[in-house]
C-alpha cells in the first residue's frame, strides 16, 4: 500500500486515506473540439512502465486533490504536488532528472 | 512404532499432563508439546488422506511447511479447518479430527484413487471432462463436487473475537532465530525503534537443535543472553506467535499472532493483525529443508531429516526405533548423530554424494553408523507405515542392492532459504548452484518509496547456512537497517559460531538419477495435492513449458502449504525435463500471507452491526417502531412501506397510495441530498455541471436539474434552489449525495481552481419532510405559522419561515404529481416536526408512506428515476428530457459527448410509456422481442422495460421502458417474453398515466 503525502495538509497519507483519480494534466476539450482531440482527451491514457504523473485526492482526509510523481515499476514516489497546475513544477521535474536522467511523459521532460 | 523418550524434550514441561483427542480417541501429552509431537508420542503417524488418491500420509516436518499434517478443530462455533498439527500448540481438551476420508482413516473408500492413479495423470480433469457436455451437469460435476475440497466448511458464526493493530517502526525483525535476534540487537543497541515477530512460542529457531557453540556458549545459553538483553531494551518489542505474513509497498507488512490459540477460552481476542509500517524490514525466515523424490517418499515413516532430530531433541519423540537417513548434504547426519546419541538405531546412512560428507561424516562413523556413499533409496516398503527400504546406487536406474528394515526414514534434499516475504513486494532471486538454493539478489531487493531498498534477507534466508555464517550476516543486516533509519551501530563485531566443516551439497532432484517410469510415479514432489515427478514431467511433455503454466496443469504448489516443499524439487524436475537451466525456468510468484492466516483477523472488529455502519435519518426511530419494513438504499435504511397486521406489502403500498392521492401522505425525504453551492462563481459552476440553465433562476424559485458525466451518460437529478443571490442548494438522489459532493469539488478543485465556488454537502444537517395530498395546505394551516397558499407559495418556489414554532424552510415541490410541500428543518427537529404532522394530520387521515409508494406514484406521472431509467449508458435525450437540456450554453460537462455519433443516433432507444393488453404487471428488466436474429443467434431486442408496478390508482399495472423509435410508435403492441416462457403483450403509449396536465400538482 502506498504512502504519499498530501501537499496540503502535510500528512503521510496511505492508500486507504486516498482516492485514485487516474492521469494528471488532462486537458479538457469541449464542445467545439474535433472527434480525435475529444476521443483522446475521454478516452487515451498513458500506462507508461516508468515515470508517472497521477491525480489523488486525500479522500478521508482534507478532501484536496492533489498531483503525484511516482513509477510505476519501482513504486518509488518524486514528489507530490497542487493539483491547480497544468504542468508539473520544476522542482518535482529536476527531482526525476535527478533519479531517471533522460526522461519524458507527454510533451514534459 | 513411534514413541516418547524418556529423558529429553527440552520444550516440555512434563509435570503438566494434558488430555486431548484425535478422531474421538483420548490422547494424553504434555505441555510444550505441538498436535502433532504428541500424536506421534502416541504413535499416530497417520494422520490423513491426500487430497487426489487418498493415500495415507503422515506427519512430514516439524514447522509451517507441513503439507500432511491438516486436521479439524475444536467444535461448533470454533470449529476451523485445515490446521497444521505441526504449529498447533497443545491445551487441555483439544478435541482434533483427520480430513479428507470416508468413512474412517483407516478404511478409506477413496483410496481406490490410488489403485487407479495411473489412469489419473497430470491433466486428469481437463482432459476427461471435456464432452459430452451434458455429462458435466448431471455426471462428473456432482461426483467432483462431493470430493472436492480440503476439510469441512465451519457451518457455526464465529464465537471468537479478532482485532487490528497499527504499528510504526524503523526496523521490523521478521524471525526470532538466532538470525533475527542478533539482527534485532544490532538495530536496537544503535538506537533505532526494533519490532521482532517470531511465528513459534519460542526464540532461537533451529539452532539449538543443530547444536555448536556462539561465543563459545551452547547455542540454548547465547540465545537466552540476548532475549534477555534485548528485553530490557526500551526501543525493542519483541512478540511471540506473530507471523510476518505479507510484506507490501512502501514498508507496509502484515503480522498475524494467534493470542489465545494456546489457551482458548481466556478473554480477549483470539487473533490480531498487525498493520505494520516499517522504515526498513529485516526477513531473518530461515530455511525449509527438501525432500528427495524417490518412490514411496511419501508413506507415513518418511520424514525431512532436520525434522526427526527436532521431535526428538526438543519434544523427546522417537519416529522410530530404526531410522534410515538418506540425503545429499551434511546436514542429515546430524540426525543421525542425535539418534544414535539418544539410543536409538540408524541401520544405515545413504549419502547420494560418492565422496561423502565432512566432520559430521566421520562423527557419525565414530559412532558405529554404517555409511553408505554414492548410494540411495529406490523404494520404500510398507504401505500405512515403512517397514524397510531397497537400496540402489544414485547413479543408477533403480536395481535393488539390498533391503534394509526400519520404522523411518529421515530425508533431506538440501535446503532452500524461506525467499517468501522477501519475493512479497518484487525482490529477485538468484540460482546459488554451489549451494543448489534460490537466495535473495541483494542487489535487487524491494524498493519504497525514496526508491531505496527497504528489505534485507538475514542469516539463513539469506543463503548463510554455517552458524558463523548466519550471526555474522544478521549482524551487519541489523547494523544496516539501523544506519539507513539514521542511526549509528556500534563498531562491535558480530558473535562468533562455531560448527564442523561441511561438504558440499550435491543436488539430487530424482532418486536414482536414471529412476523409470514406475518408480518416478511413486515419487511425490506435492504431497497435498498429490503430484508426482511423472506428472511434472508429462506436463512439460505437452507443452507446458512455463513453471507458471505447469503449476496450475499439475497443481504443483497449489495447495494449503503454496509449495513450501514441493516448489524447487518440482521446478527443478521440469528444468530436467525441458533440459534447461533450474534459474531459466526460474520460480512461480510468491504471494502473501507466508501461511494462511484466519477470516477473523483480515475482519478484525468489523462484524455485525460496525461491519458497515447504518446510516440513520432522525426519524429511524419512529419508522422502527411504526414497523417499517426496510429498504437498503445506499448506507441509509429507509421505509419500502408500513404493513399493518394482516397486510401484505402490495396491501401496504395501495393503502399507502390510494390515502395520499385521495387525502394526505407523509413522507420521510431526510435522505436526499443537500448541497449547498455559494460564491461569485456559482451560478456558472453550475451551468457547467446541469444540463440546464442554474444561474438564471431567480431568488426564491426552484428549478428541475439533470448532471451529467463528461461522457454524456446522465448520472443525477434533483431539484435545485436559489437562496440568494450567490447561494444555490443542490437536491440529490439519496445515494448520490456524497458522489455529486465529490463530482463537484474534482471539478472545482482540478479544472476550474481560480473560480470563487465553495460547496457543502450538508445532507445530515437537515431533515426534510414531505407533505402530499390533496389535504397538504389544509394540514400546513392548521399548523399555523407561515402563508403557503397558491398565491404566496406557488408550485417550484421555496419560503422560509416557521411552522408550529419550528424554524423550516418549505419547498413546493413534487414527485407525486400532488399538491406537495417539502419541509426542511435541523436535523434536531426532524421528529418533532413528524409527530406534530402526524397529531395534527390525524383528521384527514394522514399515512406516512415509504419508497414503494413513491416510486409507484412517480412511475403513474412518468418521471424517471434514477437507476430505474437510468444504467449509466442512457443520456437525458433517450429519456424525452430535451426540456431540460439548454440550447443557449455554449458548454456543459456532458455537452461535446452528447454530440458524439452514437449519440446522436437515431435508433437510440427512447423512453415511453407501457401498458399490458391484460392489465397485468410486466416482469422487470424484459425484454421486447423484434423479428430476425442478432449476431450470436439470440432473438433480436427493440426494447427493455426499466421501472414497472401495480397502479393502485389506474388498478392495472403500468410501466416504463426504452424502446427503439418508441415516441413514434405510440398504439403499437410489443412482445415481451417472461422467464416461464409466456409472452406478455404490453402497448406503447405516453409515459404520463395519471394528471397529464399536472392539475392535481398545481393548486
Amino acid at each position: 500500500m502506498l504512502t504519499l503525502q498530501c501537499p496540503y495538509c502535510g500528512v503521510q497519507a496511505e492508500e486507504t486515506e486516498l482516492h485514485a483519480g487516474g492521469e494528471a494534466h488532462l486537458k479538457r476539450f469541449g464542445p467545439g473540439a474535433s472527434d480525435e482531440d475529444f476521443e483522446a482527451y475521454l478516452f487515451m491514457r498513458e500506462n507508461p512502465k516508468g515515470v508517472h504523473f497521477e491525480r489523488w485526492r486525500h479522500v478521508n482526509g482534507c478532501g484536496k486533490w492533489f498531483h503525484a510523481a511516482r513509477c510505476t515499476m519501482t513504486l518509488e514516489v518524486f514528489g507530490t504536488y497542487s493539483a491547480q497546475t497544468s504542468e508539473p513544477p520544476q522542482s518535482i521535474r529536476a527531482a526525476i532528472s535527478a533519479k531517471r536522467p533522460g526522461w519524458q511523459w507527454k510533451d514534459f521532460a | 512404532m513411534s514413541t516418547r523418550l524418556a529423558h529429553t524434550g527440552r520444550l516440555l514441561t512434563k509435570a503438566r499432563q494434558i488430555a486431548f483427542t484425535f478422531n474421538g480417541k483420548h490422547l494424553t501429552g504434555f505441555e510444550g508439546d505441538t498436535l502433532a509431537s504428541a500424536l506421534l508420542a502416541n504413535d499416530q503417524m497417520l494422520v490423513g488422506r491426500s487430497f487426489k488418491y487418498h493415500r495415507p500420509r503422515g506427519i512430514i516436518a516439524s514447522g509451517a511447511e507441513e503439507p500432511n499434517a491438516l486436521v479439524g478443530l475444536g467444535t461448533g462455533a470454533s470449529f476451523e479447518p485445515n490446521q497444521r498439527a505441526t504449529t498447533t500448540a497443545l491445551f487441555d481438551g483439544l478435541a482434533a479430527a483427520s480430513q479428507n476420508h470416508w468413512p474412517s482413516l483407516d478404511f478409506d473408500v477413496g483410496a481406490i484413487n490410488n489403485r487407479l492413479a495411473r489412469f489419473f495423470p497430470a491433466g486428469f480433469y481437463y482432459k476427461t471432462f471435456m464432452a459430452p457436455r451434458a455429462a458435466w451437469k448431471h455426471l462428473f460435476e456432482p461426483i467432483v463436487r462431493h470430493s472436492a475440497g480440503l476439510g469441512k466448511a465451519p457451518r457455526d458464526r464465529d464465537a471468537d473475537t479478532y482485532e487490528h493493530f497499527y504499528a510504526f517502526t524503523d526496523v521490523l525483525v521478521i524471525g526470532g532465530g538466532v538470525a533475527g535476534l542478533q539482527a534485532a540487537l544490532a538495530a536496537g543497541r544503535a538506537g533505532a525503534q526494533v519490532l521482532l515477530l517470531e511465528q513459534t512460542p519460542h526464540y532461537g529457531g533451529r539452532a539449538p537443535v543443530d547444536g555448536g557453540k556462539i561465543n563459545d556458549l551452547p547455542v540454548d545459553k547465547f540465545v537466552e543472553q540476548i532475549v534477555a538483553e534485548l528485553e530490557t531494551m526500551p526501543n525493542v518489542t519483541l512478540r511471540l506467535r506473530c507471523m510476518g505474513a505479507g510484506v507490501y509497498d512502501h514498508g507496509y507488512v502484515l503480522g498475524y499472532e494467534q493470542l489465545s490459540d494456546h489457551t482458548p477460552g481466556i478473554p480477549g481476542p483470539r487473533h490480531r493483525l498487525w498493520k505494520i509500517r516499517a522504515k526498513q524490514v529485516i526477513t531473518a525466515t530461515g530455511a525449509i529443508e527438501r525432500p528427495l523424490s524417490f518412490a514411496g517418499n511419501d508413506v507415513p515413516g518418511v520424514m525431512l531429516a532436520a525434522s526427526v532430530r527436532d521431535y526428538a531433541v526438543n519434544y523427546g519423540v522417537s519416529v522410530g526405533d530404526r531410522t534410515v537417513v538418506v540425503t545429499n548434504n551434511d546436514d542429515a547426519y546430524r540426525t543421525a548423530i542425535t539418534l544414535k546419541t539418544l539410543g536409538l538405531e540408524v541401520p544405515v546412512i545413504l549419502d547420494a554424494r560418492t565422496k561423502g560428507g565432512g566432520d559430521l561424516m566421520v562423527q557419525a562413523r565414530a559412532l558405529g553408523v554404517r555409511v553408505e556413499t554414492g548410494k540411495g533409496i529406490a523404494k520404500v516398503l510398507g504401505t500405512k507405515r515403512v517397514t524397510g527400504v531397497a537400496i540402489c546406487t544414485q547413479a543408477g536406474e533403480g536395481a535393488v542392492l539390498e533391503e534394509i528394515a526400519c520404522d523411518a526414514v529421515a530425508m533431506s534434499g538440501g535446503w532452500s532459504p524461506v525467499v517468501h516475504l522477501w519475493s512479497h513486494c518484487g525482490g529477485k532471486l538468484i540460482w546459488d548452484a554451489a549451494q543448489a538454493m534460490f537466495r535473495p539478489d541483494v542487489d535487487k531487493a524491494p524498493t519504497g518509496a525514496s526508491g531505496e531498498a527497504f528489505v534485507l534477507a538475514a542469516g539463513t534466508a539469506n543463503g548463510a547456512l554455517s552458524l558463523g555464517a548466519v550471526l555474522s550476516d544478521a549482524d551487519a543486516a541489523g547494523k544496516a537497517a539501523a544506519t539507513a533509519t539514521g542511526h549509528k551501530p556500534k563498531s562491535d563485531s558480530a558473535p562468533q559460531g562455531e560448527t564442523p566443516a561441511e561438504a558440499l551439497i550435491e543436488p539430487v532432484w530424482m532418486m536414482p538419477q536414471g529412476a523409470g517410469v514406475k518408480l518416478r510415479m511413486k515419487s511425490w514432489l506435492d504431497f497435498q495435492n498429490d503430484v508426482k515427478v511423472s506428472d511434472v514431467q508429462l506436463a512439460a511433455q505437452e507443452g507446458y513449458e512455463s513453471v507458471e503454466h505447469t503449476k496450475r496443469y499439475t497443481t504443483l504448489g497449489m495447495a494449503t502449504d503454496q509449495g513450501k516443499l514441493s516448489n524447487i524439487n518440482g521446478l527443478a524436475t521440469l528444468a530436467r525435463a525441458l533440459n534447461a537451466d533450474i534459474p531459466a525456468v526460474g520460480t512461480t510468484t510468491f504471494r502473501p500471507p507466508y501461511t494462511p492466516i484466519s477470516m477473523g483477523a483480515i475482519a478484525g472488529e468489523a462484524r455485525g452491526e460496525i461491519f458497515q455502519p447504518l446510516r440513520r435519518s432522525p426519524m429511524h426511530a419512529w419508522h422502527e417502531e411504526n414497523g417499517a419494513y426496510w429498504e437498503p438504499v445506499g448506507h441509509w435504511r429507509r421505509p419500502y412501506c408500513y404493513p399493518r397486521s394482516g397486510e401484505t406489502h402490495a396491501d401496504a403500498v395501495a393503502r399507502e397510495v390510494n390515502q395520499t392521492r385521495a387525502s394526505l401522505g407523509l413522507l420521510d425525504a431526510s435522505t436526499l441530498g443537500k448541497i449547498i453551492v455559494k460564491g461569485p462563481d456559482a451560478g456558472r459552476f453550475l451551468d457547467m455541471l446541469y444540463t440546464n440553465m442554474m444561474s438564471t433562476l431567480a431568488v426564491g424559485k426552484c428549478r428541475y436539474g439533470l448532471m451529467c458525466s463528461e461522457n454524456g451518460f446522465l448520472s443525477d437529478d434533483g431539484v435545485v434552489a436559489r437562496i440568494d443571490d450567490d447561494t444555490w442548494l443542490c437536491h440529490t438522489t439519496t445515494g448520490g449525495a456524497d458522489r455529486i459532493h465529490a463530482h463537484m469539488e474534482e471539478w472545482l478543485q482540478t479544472e476550474w481552481w481560480d473560480w470563487q465556488v465553495y460547496t457543502a454537502n450538508v445532507t445530515e444537517q437537515y431533515a426534510q419532510i414531505a407533505v402530499v395530498g390533496p389535504n397538504g395546505r389544509k394540514l400546513l394551516e392548521k399548523l399555523g405559522g407561515m402563508d403557503v397558499s397558491r398565491e404566496t407559495l406557488p408550485f417550484m418556489t421555496w419560503a422560509d419561515g416557521a411552522l408550529a414554532g419550528i424554524g423550516c424552510r418549505i419547498y413546493r415541490i413534487s414527485f407525486s404529481g400532488e399538491l406537495s410541500y417539502e419541509i426542511a428543518v435541523p436535523a434536531s427537529q426532524g421528529r418533532a416536526l413528524w409527530d406534530k404532522l402526524l397529531a395534527a394530520g390525524q383528521e384527514f387521515g394522514i399515512t406516512p408512506y415509504g419508497t414503494e409508494a413513491l416510486h409507484v406514484m412517480r412511475a403513474e406521472k412518468g418521471f424517471i428515476m434514477i437507476g430505474d431509467e437510468t444504467d449509466g449508458t442512457v443520456i437525458p435525450q433517450d429519456l424525452g428530457l430535451n426540456w431540460a437540456i439548454s440550447k443557449k450554453k455554449s458548454d456543459y460537462l456532458g455537452k461535446r459527448a452528447q454530440e458524439r455519433s452514437h449519440m446522436a443516433d437515431p435508433n437510440r432507444w427512447k423512453l415511453v410509456g407501457l401498458e399490458t393488453v391484460d392489465g397485468s404487471v410486466l416482469p422487470d428488466g424484459a425484454y421486447a422481442v423484434a423479428e430476425g436474429v442478432n449476431d450470436n443467434g439470440q432473438k433480436a431486442t427493440q426494447g427493455r422495460v426499466t421501472s414497472t408496478y401495480h397502479s393502485p390508482t389506474l388498478g392495472k399495472g403500468i410501466a416504463m421502458g426504452l424502446v427503439l423509435h418508441g415516441p413514434d410508435r405510440m398504439g403499437e403492441v410489443l412482445d415481451f417474453p417472461r422467464i416461464d416462457g409466456s409472452v406478455a403483450q404490453a402497448r406503447i403509449v405516453d409515459p404520463v398515466f395519471f394528471d397529464k396536465d399536472g392539475e392535481k400538482q398545481n393548486v
